[in-house]
């Protein structure tokens, strides 16, 4: 079996192979048992720098990233965009080139402009960029641990049905977790307010329905997405309430979905408005499994670009 | 002084000829137009044979125009000056460029200019009409001193990238314009709806999860203009079209009779949104490349001479506007210097007439702004632009004139080139030896 990546950097979703899919899930799926060790750190990162560079407020990524690479015992330094030189006129090349200069291996980026992480990638020639976070294009490893998540709950991927709610328009999740989905073999819907489903939406392969009970209908998986105001110039929906009515995730909505469905939320979630807080908590809700299987993710995605390297 | 260009194709669109012949230039002026059907063979024998260029049947054209370009001084002159702006003019076959008033400070004032205009005359390649701005400071509130800034020489009126926001002080734009005949340039776009967009909205920027702008905001913005342009009687000219919907109001608008006129760049009928794949800065402009449906509407609106006019838009801009994250580059390519060879593909690939291009790159542009020029007539300043159109043209920084190389065909090898242009009888750009 082939154990190396067809890639350099994990950019997008689209660049990866189902090879590269599959690697990084079966790697992950052997490494997660660490983080239920006594002692969770093992060696195969010894002598690898990772560097977070976060141009944008994160917390769960972040920590995951960190986390996933301190159990492999790689070095790991943290870089905040509000502390860094960019406030001082720096551009974002010239940052991120003193940065390679200091000779990291792996620099995990967020980033508020789409493409940043390519730009990056396109010119630095020492190391590996992972796409934390580009503006509201792509969050792959996200949605890696999306798929890991449905896999492992559910047991296979190929013909379920993914129902994805919420602000498509901002979320870089949805735009990666419809490609990861639709690339291993599921059908994907997604819904919600027609303000909030972007133009040209269809050319990433789901199926759009300004119908909510079209899509969660025996529905195996339901996405729900966090209403990204900050993002928004202007509100583009009228009220949280009128958004909790029609579109959010209540008991009613869920009497059509498939007998063992499941909840995802990439965080972090507003209780009470994509969904409620009982189904938060209910044992479908798998939205604490995710955060688990981020880090086992994101220690898959650093041990092969770093085997890669070395 | 004499020179005699022989054994040329002759294209004149202002006559309408297309002819094998020869052209006489005496003291900065075409002396005589001989055609190789009227039995023309070689009468001057007294020329030496430095005086005489045998241009081997490549295209002998008037001297082109452009009217759509940036050339950043005052003010950015690291991106660009008044010298290399009009030295890539000439390397590109233009003889006269009409610049846009978005320098810094921007050209709303007879100060500005004056300055151009003077600045121009001493270090320019071509010659240079300057834009001026529509409203003072480009804020689109207060009307320029148009018919002062008429008098010291701007060509016409632009508020360029940041297009009049108040329909009301366009009107009141139109009408005061229409006292002086003058001509009012749009930069067709709604702003609403342009936002925060960095491309064209589609496909694409799904793809690539980059903000869209719609095409509407152009449809909109050119519904507008050409509704207030039929309700003052101004003459009105829009800018860059780009939108299939925009080419069928001003088709529509011609038809009833209204005074407007119409350019598109050549980027609009050479690429589509696609270009911008990769994150690729050299692709971003305003308006944004369009889809392929846009292009080829583009392309019939040039060919049913909808559009009048063939425009580079030329925009250079440093590596410190286009080397940065998408969002934050700046808009606009460079164009003079790849306009000729992208828009041979017209006659190439789709079957425009060859009188009817250099229409589009001479006449049509110096009778919507009436400068002299654009024809090749005898006793007129011997305005001339030779075109090879087989000669290979690799565009790279060594081959480039401008002082910026922001173009997304740098590294593309093209097909023609100019290989001589010049103005009033005075060689300002030559490949020929």
């Amino acid at each position: 079996m082939n154990n190396r990546l067809s890639v350099k950097h994990i950019l997008g979703v689209e660049q990866l192979t189902l090879e590269d899919i599959r690697l990084i899930l079966d790697t992950a799926e052997a490494l997660k048992e660490i983080l239920d060790r006594p002692i969770k750190k093992v060696p195969p990162l010894r002598g690898c720098t990772v560097v977070t560079l976060f141009f944008e407020p994160s917390t769960r990524t972040r920590l995951s990233f960190e986390l996933a690479a301190k159990r492999l015992s790689a070095d790991t330094v943290s870089v905040s965009a509000a502390t860094s030189s960019v406030l001082k006129g720096e551009t974002l090349l010239d940052t991120v080139k003193n940065v390679e200069a200091m000779r990291p291996d792996i620099l995990v980026v967020r980033h508020s402009s789409s493409g940043a992480p390519h730009f990056l990638a396109r010119h630095l020639t020492g190391c590996s960029v992972i796409n934390a976070g580009d503006g509201i294009n792509q969050h792959p490893t996200q949605a890696l641990l999306d798929l890991f998540t449905v896999r492992e709950r559910l047991g296979r991927v190929k013909g379920l049905k993914i129902a994805i709610l919420g602000d498509i328009l901002h979320s870089r999740v949805a735009h990666s977790d419809i490609r990861i989905f639709k690339a291993m073999g599921a059908h994907v819907f997604v819904s919600g307010p027609a303000s909030l489903l972007p133009i040209g939406l269809e050319a990433l392969g789901a199926c759009v329905t300004t119908k909510v009970e079209e899509a969660l209908a025996s529905a195996d998986v339901v996405m729900l997405l966090r209403l990204q105001k900050e993002r928004q110039g202007r509100s583009l929906i009228p009220s949280e309430r009128e958004y909790a009515n029609f579109f959010g995730l209540v008991q009613e909505r869920c009497l059509n979905l498939a007998s063992d469905a499941i909840f995802m939320h990439p965080g972090p979630i507003n209780r009470g408005v994509e969904l409620t807080s009982e189904l938060a908590d209910s044992q479908q809700s798998v939205i604490l499994n995710q955060v688990t299987n981020g880090v086992a993710v994101r220690m898959a995605i650093l041990s092969l670009l770093w085997a890669d390297r070395s | 002084m004499e020179l005699l260009f022989e054994n040329a194709r002759l294209i004149d669109p202002a006559s309408g000829l297309d002819e094998m012949g020869a052209v006489l230039v005496r003291n900065g002026r075409i002396a005589g137009i001989f055609l190789l059907k009227d039995g023309f063979s070689g009468e001057f024998t007294h020329l030496l044979p430095s005086q005489r260029f045998n241009l081997k049947g490549r295209w002998l054209v008037p001297g082109l125009i452009d009217m759509h370009v940036h050339l950043r001084e005052p003010g950015e002159e690291y991106k660009e000056t008044i010298a290399t702006g009009t030295r890539a003019a000439a390397a590109g076959g233009f003889v006269a460029v009409a610049c846009m008033p978005n320098t810094k400070p921007v050209n709303d004032d007879v100060t500005v200019t004056t300055f151009i205009r003077h600045k121009a005359a001493m270090e320019g390649s071509a010659r240079v009409y300057p834009v001026a701005c529509i409203t003072k400071g480009q804020a689109g509130q207060a009307l320029t001193e148009m018919g002062m800034l008429l008098e010291a020489g701007a060509i016409a009126f632009s508020d360029d990238g940041r297009p009049v926001k108040d329909s009301a002080v366009m009107r009141l734009a139109m009408e005061y314009a229409r006292g002086f005949d003058a001509l009012i340039i749009s930069h067709a776009e709604e702003l609403g709806l342009v936002a925060d967009g960095v491309m064209n909205e589609g496909r694409m920027s799904q793809l690539l999860g980059l903000k869209g702008i719609p095409s509407v905001a152009e449809e909109i913005a050119v519904f507008r203009d050409i509704a207030l342009a039929k309700y003052t009687g101004a003459r009105l000219h829009i800018a860059h079209v780009s939108t299939k919907a925009a080419v069928e109001l001003i088709r529509r608008a011609k038809a009833e009779g209204v005074g407007v006129t119409a350019e598109t760049a050549p980027h609009y009928f050479t690429l589509t949104e696609e270009a911008v794949n990769g994150y690729n800065t050299n692709a971003k402009m305003n308006p944004p490349l369009r889809t392929e449906e846009d292009r080829q509407a583009v392309i019939e609106g040039l060919k049913d001479g909808t559009l009048d006019a063939i425009a580079t838009d030329h925009a250079p801009h440093s590596s410190l506007e286009k080397e940065v994250e998408f969002d934050r580059a700046a808009n606009g390519i460079i164009g003079l210097e790849t306009a000729v060879s992208l828009s041979l593909e017209l006659v190439r690939r789709h079957g425009m007439n060859p009188l009817q291009l250099i229409a589009c790159l001479s006449w049509n542009p110096a009778r919507i702004l009436r400068v002299a020029g654009g024809s090749l007539r005898v006793n007129e300043p011997a305005d001339l632009c030779v075109i090879d159109v087989d000669m290979p043209f690799e565009v790279t920084r060594e081959n480039l004139f401008s002082k910026s190389c922001n173009t997304p065909f740098l590294g593309q090898r093209l097909t023609g080139r100019v290989v001589l242009t010049m103005k009033a009888g005075v060689v300002t750009h030559s490949l020929l030896n």
